[in-house]
């Protein structure tokens, strides 16, 4: 098998290569602004560096958040694009179990991402595999008594270090499709079930509803 | 249907406000034209809301491929490129379609195209009446925009004119029907009560018609507040508004301010052709007005069916056939969607030599994806 895995869900863009037994390439960019312009050309230097071509993929994984918006959606789109033309598989995982999985903790921890608007992107682990709650969007300060002292990985965790108390400065900061597609690897080959590659958003839009037209007549 | 000698075939992507369009042409004919739109869900809100839009064309961006392929009747292995709107328009809608194309493009082994939105506006007309002549006057007006521009070129050289100096001409209508309680979108349900009016009921401002005003721009806000003044008087007074005759004038103001300016854009200039394009050129007023003045200056009027006016596939499909027929450079992977990409960029050409294809059909699988 050879296994893509993509995730711009975090301020990284992030691409691998799996072969089944182990990791052929990876790329990792942070830069929160340019997940558009950076994925494909990340994808082309990684099945180069691997010596493979994208028609030999056979499997696809992509992180479906949950992250910001308009980034999250790069990976997810361009994964189904490559799913569509290759006629291969493309399963999502949750954008926080990469990171679990890459944290290779083996006590109760908590994973934060930044979900901008002066909230977290997080979830609770059991170990690196295992997930206890379902990802969730909250104000840190909300999350005190739940995870303070609780070892904690991820840019949120970073920036919100007075709540997350157990924070881990050796990381991982950021997401890694190295560590994304492992985990897939490790699923697919005991049978288990990985999630539709649609975007978990936690957020409903942000729409006004106009209050009535404006009145420009002066009263 | 186009024979072996009818041009590149081109797949076109479109996302940049709330139809997600995938065309498929064939030189200057059109083979598929499959829209989804969300225009329903921003209806309650009463404008297009940016991120309903951007996660409606997610879910949309493939099935809308497939249809226009099964539509088309064509394998996507024998498409010459692949062309999709690099802006202007909502950054995020724009980011899914660029990222589709991409993906699209770098899997087949085609090169890719970023193109301009108002230029494929004016180069879908390709699809009804044939080679644009060269140079292009044309007048696109939409909710978003509302421009005269002259195209000697269309794959690389357009010309703005003028535009709006405050609101888009589809944006007056929308503003008007919401004035009204009309619902949203604004501009067919005026269409429709205008048939019933009066057009010459009330005097409404025609906006920067005077001897001192730019001659080739358009300002819509006056006339929008003045209409709005004039409904709140009536409503103050008691008395019952006149919708068909409100909406007949209101319509009648807009329609004759842009009819004459590119009438007179396309004298000015020596240009015996006008084509109209955008949401707004599917007004039936706008049509009849436009033909009778062109008609009278001795102008050869240019408007595509309503469906190729507002936002679709086909007219990026359009643009980028045209890229791939004068042998325009491809764009290069890291292409951005440009919410605010000028209009003298008809398209956007990469940078680097790798990615530049002189001849679409030298073009092979092997360069792609090693
Ligand atoms: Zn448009």
């Amino acid at each position: 098998m050879l296994l893509l895995a993509l995730d711009t869900a975090t301020p990284a863009v992030t691409v691998a290569l799996h072969d089944g037994t182990g990791i052929l390439a990876e790329s990792r960019q942070v830069d929160a602004r340019r997940h558009g312009e950076l994925l494909l050309p990340a994808v082309d230097r990684v099945l180069g560096e691997a010596g493979r071509k994208l028609d030999e993929v056979s499997e696809i994984v992509v992180g479906v958040g949950p992250g910001p918006y308009t980034g999250l959606r790069v990976g997810l789109v361009t994964a189904a694009t490559f799913g569509a033309v290759l006629d291969v598989p493309v399963h999502g995982l949750c954008t926080l179990d990469g990171l679990a999985y890459a944290s290779g903790l083996t006590e109760p921890f908590v994973v934060a991402t930044d979900a901008r608007r002066k909230e977290v992107y997080w979830a609770r682990y059991a170990d690196a595999r295992t997930r206890l709650t379902e990802p969730a969007v909250d104000r840190p300060a909300d999350l005190a008594d739940q995870v303070a002292g609780v070892p904690a990985v991820g840019a949120g965790a970073l920036l919100y270090d007075t709540v997350f108390t157990g924070v881990r400065r050796e990381g991982p900061e950021h997401q890694s499709a190295a560590a994304l597609a492992a985990l897939a690897a490790e699923k697919l080959a005991a049978g288990e079930e990985l999630l539709p590659p649609r975007p978990l958003y936690l957020r409903r839009p942000d729409a006004q509803v106009p209050a009535n037209y404006k009145v420009v007549t002066p009263k | 249907m186009a024979d072996s000698r009818g041009g590149p075939l081109v797949l076109g992507i479109e996302t940049s406000c709330d139809e997600t369009g995938v065309g498929i042409v064939h030189g200057h004919t059109l083979l598929a034209d499959a829209v989804a739109s969300s225009v329903d869900e921003h209806a309650r809100f009463g404008g297009v809301v940016p991120e309903v839009a951007s996660r409606a064309h997610l879910e949309a961006m493939v099935p809308t491929i497939q249809r226009a392929l099964k539509d088309a009747g064509v394998a996507a292995s024998d498409l010459d490129g692949i062309a999709v709107t690099a802006g202007p328009g909502l950054a995020g809608a724009l980011l899914v379609g660029v990222s589709a194309a991409k993906a699209y493009a770098y899997a087949l082994g085609k090169p890719l195209y970023g193109v301009n939105h108002l230029a494929s506006h004016i180069c879908v007309d390709q699809l009804e009446h044939g080679p644009l002549p060269e140079p292009t006057m044309a007048l696109l007006v939409s909710g978003g925009h509302s421009s005269l521009l002259l195209a000697p070129d269309i794959t690389s050289d357009v010309r703005p004119l003028g535009s709006t100096i405050d609101d888009a001409a589809g944006e007056a209508f929308d503003k008007i029907a919401r004035v009204l309680n009309l619902g949203f979108p604004g501009g067919p349900v005026i269409d429709r009560y205008a048939r019933e009016g009066n057009p010459d009921a009330i005097r409404f401002p025609r906006g920067l018609t005077g001897p001192r005003d730019p001659v080739y721009d358009f300002s819509f806000s006056g006339l929008k507040t003045a209409v709005a003044r004039w409904i709140e008087a009536k409503r103050a007074a008691g008395e019952e508004v006149p919708v068909a005759d409100v909406s007949a004038s209101f319509q009648e103001a807009v329609v004759d301010v842009l009819t004459r300016k590119a009438v007179r854009a396309c004298k000015d200039n020596g240009v015996d052709h006008l084509m109209i394009g955008g949401g707004v050129a599917a007004n039936s007023r706008l049509r009849a007005m436009a033909q009778r003045r062109c008609e009278d200056a001795g102008i050869t009027l240019r408007v595509p069916r309503p469906k190729l006016c507002t936002d679709n596939g086909a007219m990026v499909a359009a643009l980028g056939a045209e890229m791939v027929a004068r042998g325009r450079a491809a764009s290069a992977w890291d292409l951005s969607a440009d919410s605010s990409l000028p209009v003298t960029e008809p398209h956007v050409p990469g940078e680097a030599p790798a990615h530049h294809h002189d001849h679409v059909h030298e073009v092979s699988k092997q360069n792609l994806y090693s």
